[in-house]
C-alpha cells in the first residue's frame, strides 16, 4: 500500500473516531441527567469535534496533494458508511448514563495512550495535533474514570446499570488494539504506534478503575474467548453508524453547500 | 420516588495569578471533587480561571438584610476612617 494512502487512512481513522463519539455525546445536549453534567458531556463532545476538525483538515490537505478536491466538511458530511474508519465502540448507542460513561472511559483510556505515543510520531502534523489534544483527553479520562467509580460503587441500581453497560460494550473494546492493514506499514515508519502495544497499559488502567468501582474484570478482550467484534477501522460497521450518518449528514446531502 | 437533590456548592474562581478568588455562582454536586469538576465545566470553559475553590452552600453564613441599617449605615459619616488626611510624598505612587 502506498505510504501516502496509509497516512491518509490513519488520519481519517483518528478523525472519524473523534467525530462519531463527539456526535454521540452531543446527543445528550439538553438531555443530561443534571444541568452540570449536561454541560460536561457537551464540553467533551465539542473537544472531540474540535480534534476531528484538525485531523480532517490534515487529511484534506493530503488528499488534495494527491489530486482530489475535498475539504474537512466534505470528509465529514459526504462520505458513506463504508468510508468511515472509526472503531465500533464509538458508534454504539448512548443507552443510559452508565453506558455513555463506560464507552467514554474505554475510549478515552485508549486515546490517552495513543496520543501519548503519537506525540513522538515522525509525522510532525500528527505529533502536533496529538500533543494539543492530549490535555483534553487527560480530562476526559479523569472525568469518565470518576463516574465509573461513582456508579460502580454507588447504589445497587447504579452498579447493575454499569454491569449491563459492561456486558454491552466489552466486546467492542478489543478492536482498538488490532492494527488495520494501513496501520502496519506506518508502525514500521515510526509514524504511528503499534496498537497492540497500547493494550497492556489500557488493561492496567481499566483494572485499576474497575477495582475501585467494584466491577469485575471480564478478562482480556481479545481472540475468540472475548467474543471480539472488529472491522470498523476498515469500514465494516454495525448498523448504528448508518443512523448516525443519516442524522448528521442529512442537511448537507439535502441542501448541498448549505450554510447557516 | 422522592426527588433527591445533590447539595448546592458556592464556586469561587481566581481569574489569574495574584488576584483574589471571586464568587462566580453556585451549582449542584454530590461531593467536593465533583463540585470542582462541575465548576471547571460550568464556569471556566471560556478561559475564566486558573484556580477554583468550592464551599458547600450550607456552610456560608450571611448577614441578615434586616440588620443592614445598624450594620452599615453608621459608617456613612465616618470619613476620618479613610486614610485621606495624610500628605503623601510625591515619590510615593499607587496609593
Amino acid at each position: 500500500m502506498p505510504q501516502q494512502q496509509a497516512l491518509i487512512d490513519l488520519t481519517l481513522q483518528l478523525a472519524d473516531n473523534a467525530l462519531i463519539l463527539g456526535h454521540r455525546n452531543s446527543e445528550w445536549t439538553g438531555h443530561g441527567p443534571i444541568l452540570e453534567q449536561d454541560i460536561a458531556i457537551s464540553n467533551i463532545a465539542l473537544d472531540l469535534v474540535g480534534q476531528a476538525r484538525y485531523f480532517y483538515q490534515y487529511a484534506a490537505r493530503l488528499l488534495n496533494e494527491s489530486g482530489e478536491s475535498v475539504t474537512e466538511d466534505t470528509l465529514a458530511y459526504l462520505r458513506d458508511g463504508w468510508d468511515f474508519k472509526n472503531c465500533l465502540l464509538v458508534e454504539q448507542t448512548n443507552g443510559d448514563w452508565a453506558k455513555t460513561i463506560l464507552r467514554q472511559f474505554f475510549f478515552s483510556a485508549a486515546q490517552y495512550y495513543l496520543y501519548e505515543g503519537l506525540q513522538n510520531s515522525k509525522d510532525a502534523e500528527l505529533a502536533a495535533i496529538s500533543e494539543k489534544a492530549l490535555k483534553e483527553v487527560i480530562y476526559h479520562l479523569r472525568w469518565s474514570s470518576e463516574w465509573v467509580i461513582r456508579l460502580g460503587d454507588g447504589t445497587a441500581e447504579s452498579h447493575s446499570r454499569m454491569e449491563t453497560a459492561l456486558e454491552d460494550l466489552w466486546k467492542f473494546t478489543g478492536e482498538m488494539f488490532i492494527p488495520a492493514a494501513y496501520e502496519d506499514s506506518l508502525v514500521q515508519e515510526g509514524i504511528t504506534v503499534e496498537p497492540s502495544s497500547l493494550q497492556f497499559k489500557w488493561e492496567e488502567k481499566v483494572k485499576e478503575i474497575f477495582s475501585e468501582a467494584g466491577l469485575l474484570w471480564p478478562g482480556t478482550p481479545s481472540g475468540k474467548k472475548g467474543g471480539l467484534l472488529a472491522g470498523g477501522k476498515e469500514g465494516r460497521h454495525t448498523e448504528q453508524l448508518g443512523y448516525i450518518l443519516a442524522e448528521m449528514q442529512f442537511l448537507q446531502r439535502a441542501y448541498p453547500g448549505c450554510e447557516w | 420516588m422522592p426527588e433527591q437533590q445533590w447539595p448546592l456548592w458556592e464556586i469561587f474562581i481566581r481569574s489569574k495569578q495574584g488576584l483574589d478568588h471571586k464568587h462566580a455562582g453556585s451549582l449542584h454536586a454530590a461531593d467536593a471533587q465533583m463540585a470542582i469538576e462541575n465548576a471547571r465545566d460550568v464556569y471556566t470553559r471560556r478561559m475564566e480561571g486558573v484556580s477554583i475553590w468550592v464551599v458547600e452552600s450550607k456552610y456560608v453564613h450571611a448577614s441578615n438584610p434586616d440588620d443592614a441599617g445598624s450594620f452599615f449605615d453608621p459608617a456613612n459619616d465616618k470619613v476620618y476612617r479613610h486614610p485621606t488626611f495624610y500628605d503623601l510624598p510625591d515619590e510615593l505612587k499607587h496609593m
